[in-house]
C-alpha cells in the first residue's frame, strides 16, 4: 500500500489535532492568569507559539505558512509593540508619567490591573510572532 | 504637559516609528515614517537640552514609581548632549539615506532596514537617557542587536561574516557589562545610578565590587572598540551599507563611551577609578598604542572604508587617552573630541558613501583625479580630512588642542608629543588620497565629462550641513568646549 505523504503518522497527526486546541487554551490561561498567578506574556506567547510549531513540525511547513502566513506575523509583530508603547503613550496623555497604569481607570487599583493586561497581550502578541517568524526561519532553510 | 514628558518622548518617538515602518511596508513610507520621527526625535533633544541648561537635572520616573525602586531617567548636561549628538547626526545620514538605501539595499527589505534603524537609535538614546544601570544593558541590546541585522544588509556575502564577527564580539562584551551590573547589584543591592554611586564608597572593600569593576571595564572597552579589543570594528564599518557606517560611526561607539565615563567617574567615581584602581595604568597604555599603530594600519588600507574605520579606533584611543587625565580639563577634552569626531567621522563616511554611490567602490588607488568628475563630495572630503589632522579653523584643532593642552597640565609631555606624532600619520593616511583625487592624472579617458558625475542633491546637501557644522564649531570652538566643560563639571561632581 502506497502512503502518500500526508497520510504518513496517522496517529502522530490525530494526537497533535487533539493536543493543538488544549495548547492554545493554556497558553491564554498563562496570559490572562498571568496576573493572579505565574504566567505573563513571554511565556505564554511561547506557549502559543508552540501549538503552531508542532503543527509545523507534523502536517509540514506548507500548510502552517497557509495558517499564518509571514505577513501576518510581520503585522502582529508590529502590532504588539504598538499595543505596549499604545498604553505608555495613552498614559501620557492622560497625564501621567510613561506606563504610569493608575491613570488608566478611577481608582488605582484597577488602573494597574488594566496596564498590565493590556502591556502583557502586547508582549504576547509579539512573542507568539517572533517565536513562529523564527521557526519558519530555521524550518525553511536547507 | 509636554514639558514633564521630554525624557519619555525622547525614547518612544523613536520606538513607534520602527513598528509603523513595518506596518507601511513601502520603501519611500517608510522612509517619511523613519524621517519625520528622527526631526521629531531632534527637536525633543534640542527642547530637553534647552531645559537641562535652564533647570538642571531632571529626573523622571517611569511608571510613577520613586527612583530606587522603580527604573528612574536621568538627565543632566552630559548625557542630553550626547542625546543631541546622536539625534541629530541620525537625522541627516536619514536624508543622506534615501538615495543610498535604493541603490544599496535588496529591494523589498527597506521598511525592515528603516525599522532596524529605528530601534538601533532607540536603543542608543536609551543607553544615554536612562538612570538605571540593568537599563543600560536592556537598551544596549536593543541598540546592538539591531545593529547586527544593519550590518547584515550590505551589498557582499562578506557582510553576513562581519555582522557575525560582530555579532559574538558584542555579545561578549554586553555579557561582561550585564556580569558587571549583576556583581554590583549583588554588592549594594540596587541598580539605580544614583542609588549605587552613594552606596559603593561602603561597599569599595569587597570583592564583589573589584571584579564588577573588572567586567565593566573589558565590557565597555570591547563595546567601544578600544585597541586590543577593537577586532570588530574595521569589518563591520567596511561591509555595512555606507549609510549605517556613517550612522554608526558618529553614534554607536560614542554612546559607549558615555556608558564609560558614566560609570567610571559618575558611579564609581574618579578616585576610586583612578585612583584606587588604577584604571589610567590599564587604559593609557592601550590608548596610546591604539592612536599611534591604528594611525599606521590606516596608512596601509587601500580601502578607504577599512582606513577610516582605522582612524576611528585611533581616535577613540585620544579620547580614552584624554579621559585616563582623569582631570576637569581631560574631561572636557575627551567629551570635545566625542562631539567633533561623531560630526567628522560621519561627514568622510557621507562623503565616501557618494563616490561609491556613483563609482560603485572604494579602493583609494583608483581615484585618478576624481576632483575633476565630482567636485563637491571630493571638497567634504577634504575639508573634513582636514579636521581629522587637526589643521586650525577646523573642529579636529579645537579637541586636540585641548587634549594636548590637558596632558600638559598634567605633566604628560610624552603622551601630547604622541598625539602630534599621530597626526602625522594621519597627515599622510589622508593625504595620500586627497593626492591621488586632486592630482594624478587620469589612466583612461573617462566618458564623464567634467562635474556630471557628480551626487544627488539630497545626498550632497546633509553632507554639506555636517561639513558646516563643523567649520563653525572648528571657528567658534568655545561653543562646544563651554558645554563639555559644564559636563565634565557634571561627571567629575558625581550625583547631587
Amino acid at each position: 500500500m502506497k502512503l502518500y505523504p500526508r497520510q504518513r503518522h496517522r496517529v502522530l497527526q490525530i494526537v497533535t489535532k487533539l493536543i493543538i486546541p488544549f495548547v492554545l487554551l493554556f497558553a491564554l490561561y498563562v496570559q490572562f492568569h498571568g496576573d493572579y498567578g505565574p504566567g505573563g506574556g513571554f511565556q505564554a506567547g511561547v506557549i502559543f507559539a508552540s501549538a503552531f510549531i508542532l503543527h509545523g513540525l507534523i502536517f509540514g511547513l506548507q500548510r502552517t505558512r497557509q495558517v499564518l502566513t509571514p505577513n501576518v506575523l510581520r503585522v502582529l509583530m508590529s502590532l504588539g509593540v504598538l499595543l505596549y508603547l499604545g498604553t505608555g503613550v495613552l498614559t501620557m496623555l492622560l497625564g501621567g508619567n510613561l506606563l504610569d497604569y493608575n491613570m488608566l481607570a478611577h481608582d488605582p487599583k484597577t488602573g494597574q490591573h488594566w496596564g498590565i493586561f493590556l502591556v502583557e497581550l502586547g508582549v504576547g502578541i509579539t512573542v507568539t510572532a517572533v517565536m513562529v517568524s523564527l521557526f519558519y526561519g530555521f524550518a525553511s532553510k536547507r | 504637559m509636554i514639558a514633564d514628558q521630554l525624557p519619555a518622548w525622547q525614547i518612544v518617538i523613536p520606538m513607534l516609528a520602527a513598528p509603523l515602518c513595518v506596518l507601511v511596508r513601502n520603501s519611500t513610507a517608510a522612509w517619511v515614517v523613519a524621517m519625520v520621527a528622527n526631526l521629531l526625535t531632534l527637536l525633543n533633544a534640542w527642547a530637553l537640552f534647552v531645559q537641562i541648561r535652564a533647570e538642571g537635572v531632571i529626573r523622571y520616573a517611569l511608571g510613577g514609581w520613586a527612583a530606587p525602586t522603580g527604573i528612574e531617567y536621568y538627565v543632566d548636561i552630559a548625557n542630553a548632549s550626547v542625546i543631541l549628538l546622536v539625534s541629530f547626526i541620525s537625522s541627516v545620514v536619514m536624508v543622506f539615506a534615501f538615495h543610498s538605501v535604493r541603490k544599496t539595499v535588496l529591494t523589498g527589505k527597506h521598511y525592515l532596514f528603516y525599522s532596524a534603524w529605528m530601534l538601533c537609535l532607540t536603543g542608543l538614546l536609551g543607553i544615554c537617557i536612562t538612570g538605571d544601570a540593568f537599563n543600560v544593558f536592556v537598551f544596549l541590546e536593543i541598540s546592538s542587536l539591531s545593529t547586527y541585522m544593519l550590518i547584515a544588509f550590505g551589498q557582499d556575502k562578506r557582510a553576513f561574516t562581519a555582522s557575525f564577527r560582530y555579532l559574538i564580539m558584542g555579545s561578549i562584551g554586553a555579557s561582561f557589562i550585564l556580569i558587571g551590573i549583576g556583581f554590583l547589584y549583588a554588592a549594594t543591592g540596587t541598580l539605580n545610578m544614583v542609588d549605587l554611586a552613594q552606596r559603593i564608597p561602603d561597599a569599595e572593600s569587597k570583592r564583589a565590587v573589584l571584579v564588577a569593576f573588572s567586567f565593566l571595564t573589558i565590557g565597555l572597552m570591547i563595546k567601544s572598540a578600544v585597541f586590543p579589543l577593537h577586532g570588530w570594528l574595521a569589518n563591520a564599518y567596511q561591509q555595512a551599507p555606507l549609510v549605517v557606517t556613517a550612522f554608526l560611526a558618529g553614534t554607536a561607539t560614542k554612546v559607549s563611551l558615555y556608558v564609560l565615563l558614566r560609570f567610571f567617574f559618575s558611579i564609581f567615581g574618579p578616585d576610586y577609578s583612578f585612583g584606587a584602581m588604577l584604571l589610567n595604568v590599564v587604559l593609557l597604555p592601550a590608548a596610546v598604542a591604539g592612536f599611534l599603530l591604528m594611525s599606521l594600519v590606516a596608512i596601509y588600507q587601500t580601502d578607504l572604508r577599512r582606513m577610516l574605520a582605522y582612524s576611528s579606533v585611533a581616535q577613540i584611543g585620544y579620547i580614552i587617552a584624554a579621559f585616563c587625565i582623569a582631570s576637569q580639563a581631560g574631561l572636557t577634552a575627551g567629551i570635545v573630541h566625542i562631539f567633533n569626531h561623531a560630526l567628522i567621522k560621519s561627514a568622510l563616511f557621507m562623503s565616501v558613501g557618494c563616490i561609491i554611490y556613483q563609482v560603485g567602490h572604494a579602493h583609494s588607488r583608483s581615484f585618478d583625479n576624481l576632483f575633476s568628475t565630482m567636485p563637491f563630495t571630493v571638497s567634504a572630503f577634504i575639508i573634513s580630512g582636514l579636521g581629522l589632522i587637526g589643521v586650525p579653523l577646523t573642529v579636529g584643532f579645537v579637541s586636540k588642542f585641548s587634549l594636548i593642552g590637558a596632558s600638559m597640565e598634567k605633566g604628560w609631555w610624552l603622551i601630547g608629543a604622541m598625539v602630534l606624532v599621530s597626526s602625522l600619520f594621519a597627515i599622510v593616511y589622508i593625504g595620500r588620497v586627497v593626492e591621488v583625487m586632486l592630482f594624478r592624472k587620469s589612466r583612461m579617458e573617462t566618458p564623464h565629462s567634467v562635474g556630471s558625475n557628480e551626487a544627488p542633491l539630497m545626498m550632497l546637501v546633509p553632507l554639506y550641513v555636517l561639513v558646516a557644522v563643523s567649520i563653525w564649531f572648528g571657528i567658534s570652538g568655545s561653543t562646544t568646549l563651554d558645554v563639555a566643560g559644564q559636563a565634565a563639571r557634571a561627571l567629575l561632581g558625581g550625583y547631587q
